[in-house]
């Protein structure tokens, strides 16, 4: 024997800083203007939200972990906060915290922990938790309240979105203004209305190169096109790109939830597929289908092929010959 | 001008100031030294010794056994004190020969001066080479008259000489360039003529600025072009050098020579110029040592067979908390188990530092870092999960044969998954199965 023994590890023996943990929690600090704008406009009840929805998630997560015998140290990666908040961030300010409880449980039971937890769901948790509510609860889960800050008739009021899919806004000149939506003063739910704070995050998140750009990047493209051919056909009955990319759900879901890494491809060309489907959906939806929104369901929809681009796109091998030529 | 590059890599840490300028220091020869008759790629080389027989400096002690081998040398004067197995970096004990040195390096008469080497054709310059046991100096020590003996039907027109030094830590390669640039010159022209090559390429990372200038300075007087290349990691692997200079790319599962290019590290280079014209076979070698845990970081040349414990003990020893000795540089060295172990032919270094205790490893996320990051084009989370899940077929199919080691995959995994150990895993099943088929 030796005097002294060192240790043996497989090289190499350098390792970045980046980690897990650390990519969660950047995620988080990005979120956080827009929960700071979805407090200031809808005061007490998202605050109420929010409390039910990370409680909720934290305690279901520590359950898991401990029926399945895993280390408890994962509760604290990030993952399972950022799936509390977004659900949060895409309830209406009218829902009841013990739907907000229940929506809560089934997103980190059913849409994560039962595929085996981090790493391993095939849908965003937060989304699967969400149509669950949107399924079961669908009054609920569509009964609207203006901002704090805005005083209109509470009883008939609806999002920029329903206005425009049931009230033919656009024909009427009732649309609500961009400038309106930029800011975020305006109903739908409660971290998804604000479009610059999202936009501030979603700053972030890009220059630290924690999100793929080519994920918001193909989803507003596709979208932009996809309803921009028919604004331009007939702007008297359509509303305009800009209008899609900042109204409802679309921003908080390009830049936070379709970015999800575990649940979006692995390379390039598969997310270029996935972030160009997605966008063409939430077109498909808004315009022809029967809910107002699309995103969640659009959002789901590709993740289901996501295992599928993994094993059919691939990057060429260094000395592959190309197939192409 | 534009510095050249290959797509994708890694930029870590380069740790190089420690070291960087600091000349090269000879080691005195230790009292004893353990050659191992096996530091390179292929089969291990014969004893021609045996116990009490008397040696003399650069005198043949083992003997190539084939092609694939290359011939071991006395690094010192003295006599043999035994034949035996003696533990060896790369893992296992291997047959060595253990020489008392007497302190006298009484040379080997048949070292021979040749007056112009550059009048020698090709077939006596490989058998030089060969006779003097030159392997890669770069790291992977593969016997250097095989590389410069290209195969009829693959005609080379470049000869590459390797100076980027891409691992961190390591200054070895730059200071022998600072050092003996001309020998490397020198060295590189005899493998021009030796492969029949056209032009020499040297390509050198922009950190290392001032070797550049230098060697570009001297390059006058030959026929070899001196290339910046950028600084990241892996430039100077083999087949990402060969892209970044000429845009070629060595098919998969091929050499350089299918794309009528032999490459060379610098160390390499100039083993081959001493061994041509002055007959001195490789008994000693530069290695950098360095790493926070050795208390004076400096490049060494060692004769080999020198133990680490001597080596690191000339650098003012270890600190008290270093726990992991490396050999080799930081992103593909081999962790040693103790300081017995003697340096051979392909020590590029010597690094000792202390690891944190544990890192907590994570599921894989998905996040595509590891694809972004590899140079040769791979899905390294793709390859650990076909691996681990025993789908060989499917890990051959997607590159796991092409996987080079480089360890960029692991180095920017968020979730700290051992990336490389799980490919080197699934490369060694691979092969171990297509031995069984093939028998």
């Amino acid at each position: 024997m030796p005097e002294k023994a060192f240790i043996l590890q497989s090289s190499p023996h350098f390792q970045g800083s980046d980690s897990v943990p650390k990519i969660m929690y950047t995620v988080i600090i990005a979120l956080l203007p827009a929960v700071a704008a979805s407090v200031y406009f809808f005061r007490m009840r998202a605050v109420g939200l929010y409390i039910s929805c990370l409680a909720a998630s934290l305690a279901t997560e520590a359950i898991f972990l401990w029926i399945r015998k895993k280390p408890i140290h994962s509760l604290w990666d990030g993952s399972v906060v950022i799936t509390g908040l977004l659900l949060a961030m895409t309830l209406p300010p009218t829902l009841s915290l013990e739907l907000a409880v229940i929506g809560s449980v089934v997103a980190v039971a059913i849409g994560k922990q039962v595929f085996g937890g981090l790493g391993h769901n095939i849908f965003n948790p937060a989304l699967v938790g969400r149509a669950f509510l949107q399924t079961a609860f669908p009054v609920a889960m569509t009964t609207w309240l203006p901002p704090a800050t805005l005083a209109v008739d509470t009883a008939t009021y609806a999002t920029p979105l329903g206005n425009l899919k049931f009230q033919e806004a656009v024909a009427q000149g009732t649309l609500t203004p961009l400038k309106q939506l930029f800011w975020g003063n305006t109903g739908g739910c409660i971290g998804e209305t604000s479009a610059i704070a999202l936009l501030l995050g979603a700053l972030l998140l890009l220059s630290k190169k924690t999100i793929d750009w080519r994920i918001p990047a193909g989803i507003l493209l596709s979208l932009t096109a996809f309803t921009g051919i028919f604004w331009l056909a007939n702007p008297d009955k359509y509303a305009s790109p800009a209008f899609h990319i900042i109204a409802g759900g679309l921003l908080i879901g390009a830049f936070y939830m379709a970015t999800d890494m575990v649940s979006s491809p692995i390379y390039s060309k598969g997310t270029w597929i996935y972030a160009l489907g997605i966008g063409i959906m939430v077109g498909l939806v808004r315009l022809f289908g029967g809910f107002p929104e699309g995103m969640m369901y659009s959002i789901l929809f590709m993740n289901t092929f996501v295992p599928l681009l993994n094993r059919t796109f691939r990057p060429r091998i260094l000395g592959e010959r190309r197939t192409a030529s | 001008m534009k510095t050249k590059t290959f797509p994708h890599g890694i930029h870590p840490p380069e740790g190089k100031e420690s070291t960087a300028e600091k000349k090269l220091e000879f080691l005195p020869p230790p009292e004893k030294v353990y050659i191992p008759l096996h530091q390179h790629f292929g089969n291990p080389a014969e004893p021609l010794v045996k116990k009490g027989d008397a040696v003399l400096l650069g005198q043949e002690i083992g003997k190539a056994t084939s092609l694939f081998s290359a011939s071991v040398h006395a690094s010192v004067s003295g006599k043999v004190l035994s034949v035996d197995g003696h533990n060896h970096p790369l893992g296992k004990p291997v047959l060595a020969v253990i020489l008392a040195n007497d302190g006298e390096e009484r040379v080997h008469p048949e070292w021979a001066e040749t007056e112009d080497p550059f009048a020698l054709d090709p077939e006596q310059i490989r058998k030089k080479v060969k006779g003097a046991g030159i392997v890669g100096l770069g790291g992977a020590a593969f016997p250097t008259a095989v590389k410069i003996t290209p195969p009829k039907d693959k005609p080379i027109d470049t000869v590459i000489i390797n100076g980027c030094e891409c691992e961190p830590i390591l200054t070895a390669d730059y200071r022998l360039m600072m050092e003996y640039p001309e020998e490397i010159l020198k060295g590189a022209e005899l493998v021009r003529i030796a492969t029949g090559a056209d032009r020499i390429l040297v390509g050198i990372e922009d950190n290392k600025k001032k070797a550049f200038d230098f060697l570009q300075q001297k390059s006058s007087s030959y026929s070899a072009e001196v290339f910046l290349v950028k600084t990241k990691y892996p430039q100077g692997a083999e087949k990402n050098l060969i892209y970044a200079l000429l845009g070629r790319e060595v098919p998969r599962g091929g050499l350089p020579f299918d794309v009528g290019v032999v490459v060379q590290n610098v160390g390499t280079a100039k083993a081959v110029w001493d061994a041509v014209k002055k007959g001195k076979p490789l008994y000693e070698r530069a290695v950098t040592v360095s790493g926070n845990g050795i208390k004076q970081p400096k490049n060494l040349m060692v004769r080999i067979g020198t133990p680490f414990q001597a080596v690191t003990d000339c650098c003012g020893g270890l600190h008290e908390d270093v726990n992991t000795i490396i050999m080799g540089g930081p992103m593909m060295g081999l962790s040693q188990y103790a300081l017995d172990v003697p340096v051979i032919k392909g020590t590029s270094g010597i690094l000792a530092w202390a690891s944190p205790k544990q890192i907590t490893e994570y599921s894989c996320i998905q996040c595509g870092r590891c694809v972004e990051h590899c140079p040769m084009g791979l899905m390294p989370t793709q390859l650990m999960k076909y691996i681990k899940y025993e789908q060989l077929s499917d890990a051959e199919n997607w590159g796991a044969l092409d996987c080079v080691e480089c360890g960029s995959c692991q180095y920017s995994c968020p979730a700290k998954i051992p990336l490389v150990h799980w490919i080197r895993l699934g490369k060694n099943q691979i092969i171990s199965q297509k031995r069984k088929m093939s028998a």
